[in-house]
């Protein structure tokens, strides 16, 4: 039987210690009273107070929450079409080239999608803002949410969909009552994940944002190439708590729904 | 063809067209441009009042000049040279980091595994910003781990870490960890104990045993894995931005400070265009490694 050696259990402890500590010390000295951010001054909530009050951070976070939704919803309908067309589209012109697009941006580095979107907003002469960044971010995002969606729609059985059709529905009533509710997990995983990889973004951000439009990451990197700052690490703190409680969640209702996608089974079998 | 399986094709393959295919078409004539000072900063640019004059025109005015800079000046070739080097060491210490990881995670107890899985997942979901910024506070000279060094007295002076290539490794190799983990978890999940005991039972010693059977079979999930960190690695800006220093030549950055510092965006374009080239090998044996799981797995 499996079972862990004495070398398992070390290298689980050092390899999670490794992945944690840094983020633990990180959340530590959040809540460091000293400015200096190497010696501990005592427990104190202040940063979180000054950060708050820092209009500029608060501007950023607003662009930045505003780009994340919009640029990730875009991202889900156009990448949930664009799997229909990997797994159901049959053979049309160009197939090629579209599976190409669509599996290029996922190892294309992002500094060169960066400069390529650049450029081509400076050719047609579109100015650079929020309008810019979420035309990008919803163009590569739309690529991860097709992989996750056509992974779905590969095990999907495409005789339900059928079914509901020889029994009178039309095409797009068995599309909203059979196909979506089984793809809809895939689907809702497929934007959280465009939705983080939005927050996230610095390189594509940097390229495509105007002067009015700072997101959240272009403002803590300008910040933390000063140098360690006790604001930064209360923020950064607050988006690890928000993540964690997301993650934790989503994990949990994917856990009960797809429970309760196996009663449903079970039942139907009887 | 329906209209409505027409719209469907359309609308996604429109949008790929216009913002992934385009600006990389653009890329490619900008790199073969000449700079000028104006606005946009290079010639010739594209005049369609000229009708076709105007495209000849451009055409004319194409040369691989900036490639050709781009080979002259060692400055490049040394970028080059040392991103392969520094991706391929810190992919290298990835997997060191990662195999005894996912092994320790197949091994673990059933009722485990989804939280060790999560624990992996999770920094995944963090901001890749932040997990890089976390290990300036802990590296740099007054850092809490030379602090630490000191308290112990294992050192009398400060190591410096922070702003060298060895910072960037560990960037690399911390921020990376989970697409290394994951895909050699998944292949080793098939492990089965009885084939090492049969292994063992044939004569293996047991490191014999762990070599023919544990690695044989993560193989696929190694290669998987070494790919994945490798192939963003080499084009990687923030790490070498925030923790390399002045010396650490990546050529991420270097297209990044040409671009925002030097303003010089032909030869951004060359550069970039370059680095796709090199980074077409992996891609390709990758997809090539991926196809032949996937045959053997039918």
């Amino acid at each position: 039987m499996r079972k862990l050696t004495w070398f398992n259990t070390v290298s689980l402890t050092l390899g999670f210690a490794f992945l944690y500590i840094p983020i633990v010390i990180l959340v530590i000295y959040s809540f460091n009273k000293s400015k200096l951010v190497t010696v501990w001054g005592g427990f104190s909530p202040k940063w979180y107070g000054e950060l708050l009050q820092n209009q500029a951070f608060l501007d950023a976070a607003k662009v930045t929450l505003q780009v994340g939704v919009v640029s990730s919803t875009l991202a889900t309908v156009l990448g949930t079409m664009a799997a229909f067309v990997i797994v159901r589209g049959g053979r049309f012109y160009g197939r090629t080239l579209f599976s190409g697009m669509i599996y290029a941006p996922l190892v294309m580095p992002e500094v060169i999608t960066g400069l390529s979107l650049l450029l081509l907003f400076i050719a047609i002469g579109m100015d650079r803002g929020v309008m810019t960044i979420v035309l990008a971010h919803a163009t590569f995002s739309m690529c991860y949410v097709s992989v996750v969606v056509s992974s779905r729609l590969v095990s999907f059985d495409q005789s339900l969909e059928e079914a509901a059709q020889d029994l009178g529905c039309t095409p797009w009533d068995a599309f909203k009552s059979v196909t979506l509710p089984i793809i809809a997990p895939a689907v809702f995983s497929g934007w959280l994940l465009a939705f983080t990889l939005s927050l996230d973004d610095l390189v594509i951000a940097s390229f495509t944002s105007g002067p009015a439009s700072t997101t959240l990451p272009i403002k803590i990197f300008s910040s933390v190439r000063l140098g360690v700052s006790p604001e930064i690490n209360a923020l950064s703190t607050i988006m690890i708590a928000l993540v964690t409680v997301g993650v934790v969640t989503a994990s949990i209702v994917s856990k009960r729904a797809i429970a309760q996608q196996k009663r449903d089974e079970q039942m139907a079998e009887q | 063809m329906n209209v409505s399986r027409k719209f469907l094709i359309g609308v996604p393959y429109v949008w790929l067209l216009i913002l992934f295919l385009i600006p990389f078409l653009i890329v490619f004539k900008i790199a073969l441009s000449d700079y000028a000072v104006s606005i946009p900063p290079y010639a010739p640019t594209l005049d369609l009042a000229n009708g076709w004059q105007g495209i000849l025109d451009l055409l004319s005015g194409l040369d691989f000049e900036n490639f050709a800079f781009l080979l002259d000046d060692d400055l490049y070739w040394k970028a080059y040279l040392s991103s392969v080097q520094i991706a391929a060491t810190a992919t290298l210490l990835t997997l060191l980091v990662g195999f005894p990881i996912a092994y320790g995670m197949v091994n673990a107890p059933d009722e485990w595994r989804p939280s060790l899985m999560m624990l992996v997942i999770l920094p995944f979901w963090t901001s890749f910003l932040i997990r890089v910024y976390a290990w300036i506070g802990i590296l740099s000279n007054e850092g809490l781990l030379n602090s630490f060094l000191l308290w112990l007295g294992v050192i009398s002076e400060p190591l410096i870490i922070l702003n060298t290539n060895i910072a960037v490794y560990i960037g690399i190799v911390y921020t990376y960890l989970p697409f290394m983990i994951l895909p050699i978890y998944a292949s080793l999940e098939k492990l089965d104990a009885s084939l090492l005991e049969a292994a063992q039972d044939l004569g293996c010693t047991r490191i014999g045993a762990f070599w023919a059977v544990t690695v044989h079979l993560a193989k696929p999930g190694i290669i998987a894995g070494c790919f994945l960190v490798f192939i963003p690695a080499l084009g990687e800006v923030v790490i070498p931005s925030l923790l390399g220093g002045s010396r650490t030549l990546m050529i991420g950055k270097v297209l990044w400070e040409e671009f925002f510092s030097n303003r010089d965006w032909t030869v951004a374009s060359a550069v970039a265009i370059i680095l796709l080239l090199i980074l077409v090998i992996p891609i390709v044996l990758f997809q090539r490694n991926e196809q032949k799981q996937r045959e053997a797995g039918q």
